[in-house]
């Protein structure tokens, strides 16, 4: 069996990221688990850049790692909940997260089998360049994403109207 | 306009050849992994060293400013060994653990800044084919991995268990997050500019003259405002109230000794030089030589200095530029700091992003 570089850095961040995002669930202190979080988001980034997808990777990076988890910490800062969570988990609730874990993992699996792990989807170091990125968001054509596109801006823009009709002062 | 000396400049040929050699004895897997373990030692020793300089640099020109010496004592009459030695001291110091605070997140802070520190590092464009990260689209990479050191500085600052360290770390973290639209607005214009992200792209985009020449207007105004945003992000000059010293003892790093302290430290000055480095890449045409259409001797005897030299000394001269500014200026209050970017730098960047695409649209660009 031989095996490429690729396949054993992707294997080592696949690794990491199971453990960290466990972590992230069963850590005690509220803010480990937003360090252990950011974790996982850097290994989601490291295989966008595995996959040759830079441009998810970079933005992966900046909007998660460097603005969401930013965010989590600040307002776990300013919140002052920094005590560690002990609570009992009531029964109802430890079902219902044995459902999610179970159909979760049935999905995932039926997945694998329907489709077959694919190995070999790691594409020879191709980079998407910015530019067929830039022209397949905006454009109109068959499998351009034009309306998503806009969408999404009206949306953000609605968010940060109603962020703004909060906060102001009376 | 005559550009054969690009080809000239390419050091290509020698890291092709270094890598055919190791091929032929090994297995390419194999040769790329020693060259990334030689590119990365390379990369630390260099950062290291570059500290080292920047630390000198930056006591004898604050010095200059304050009509001072600056240091004179340790190794001859310029105080050359003054650094080295605290370099020496700051390595025997015992890192200090703290009661009572949650010592694994303590301990990670100095290295996620550090890391991001380095990840943007690596990306500079030190010569024509000597360019480490090159990615289509590096400038995007640079704004991401340098965004990752606020998360450092805020754990940095809750981890230590002091009001100081805390109040620093909320005012870095509100600075910094709002310092980087700008940044990022700025960069975009020039992308508009050199019509490509790619950082050795930008460069080659500017064979024929430097983005500040060709952008006229809107270029100097993207320079300055990238300038003010970059000393920002870097948490110096007049923005240096994360650490500000006469309110909070040391700010966000009170806490910390020998080592860790010292990533903190380095990470700043180097910081500094990454931010210098991004500006010379974007406006000052990184490793290109300084040409003057029409004055062909003038041309050859500038080609005569190698491209990494071209970028060291315009990056120290925005690195001067910058320490200028640092100490000239006082420092600006939190709110100050804040009502400057929110309403006044981002709509400027913004106006400036607008009038660039506009005037390359209608090619009012060079």
């Amino acid at each position: 069996m031989d095996i490429t570089l690729q396949q054993l850095v992707f294997y080592v961040v696949a690794i990491l990221m199971s453990v960290f995002s466990v972590m992230t669930v069963t850590s005690g202190s509220i803010l480990r688990s937003a360090t252990y979080l950011l974790f996982v988001l850097f290994g989601t980034a490291a295989i966008y850049f595995i996959l040759g997808y830079t441009f998810l990777g970079a933005v992966q990076l900046m909007v998660y790692a460097g603005g969401i988890v930013v965010l989590y910490v600040f307002s776990i800062l300013l919140t002052n909940s920094d005590k560690s969570i002990n609570q009992k988990i009531c029964k109802s609730k430890l079902f219902a997260v044995l459902a999610t874990v179970l159909i979760g993992a049935a999905l995932v699996l039926f997945l694998i089998w329907t489709n077959g792990f694919a190995l070999n989807a790691i594409p020879e170091c191709s980079e998407i360049g910015l530019k067929e990125i830039g022209r397949d968001l905006i454009g109109m054509d068959k499998y351009q994403y034009v309306l998503p596109f806009e969408i999404v801006s009206v949306l953000l823009l609605a968010c940060m109207i109603g962020g703004l009709l909060i906060a102001r002062k009376r | 306009m005559n550009t054969s000396f690009l080809d000239y400049y390419s050091i290509q040929p020698v890291t092709n050849w270094i890598h055919e050699t190791l091929c032929s004895v090994m297995p390419e897997a194999l040769a790329i992994f020693i060259e990334c373990v030689v590119i990365g030692v390379i990369v630390v020793a260099l950062y290291a060293v570059l500290a080292i300089v920047l630390i000198y640099m930056e006591r004898k020109v604050c010095a200059a400013f304050q009509c001072r010496i600056g240091p004179n004592r340790v190794g001859g009459k310029g105080g050359l060994l003054q650094v080295p030695a605290d370099v020496l001291k700051i390595l025997t110091k015992e890192i200090i653990r703290l009661k009572n605070s949650d010592n694994f997140l303590y301990d990670l802070a100095p290295y996620l800044v550090i890391l991001a520190s380095i990840l943007t590092f690596s990306c500079l464009p030190w010569n024509k084919g000597a360019q480490i990260l090159d990615m289509n689209i590096g400038v995007l990479f640079v704004l991401a991995a340098s965004s990752i050191g606020v998360v450092g500085i805020l754990l940095a600052g809750w981890s230590s268990n002091n009001k100081y360290t805390m109040i620093g770390a909320v005012r870095s973290g509100a600075m910094i997050i709002s310092y980087e639209l700008s940044m990022g607005i700025t960069v975009l214009a020039m992308v508009v500019l050199s019509e490509t992200a790619s950082i050795s792209g930008i460069v080659e985009a500017q064979a024929n003259g430097w983005n500040i020449f060709k952008g006229h207007i809107p270029a100097i105004l993207a320079f300055v405002v990238f300038l003010i945003a970059g000393n920002a992000e870097a948490n110096r000059g007049p923005f240096d109230l994360a650490e500000a010293e006469q309110e909070l003892t040391a700010g966000y790093h009170t806490e910390y000794s020998g080592l860790h302290f010292g990533f903190f430290y380095l990470a700043e000055y180097l910081n500094l030089f990454i931010t210098a480095g991004i500006a010379s890449t974007l406006f000052l045409g990184g490793w290109m030589p300084f040409h003057i259409a029409g004055l062909d001797a003038f041309n050859n005897i500038m080609d005569y200095i190698p491209g990494v030299g071209w970028f060291f000394i315009k990056t120290f001269f925005v690195v001067w530029l910058l320490m200028w500014i640092k100490w000239t200026f006082p420092r600006l209050r939190i709110d100050q700091i804040l009502t400057f970017e929110w309403k006044y730098l981002m709509p400027t960047s913004l106006l400036i992003l607008v009038l660039m695409v506009v005037l390359k649209v209608f090619g009012l660009v060079f």
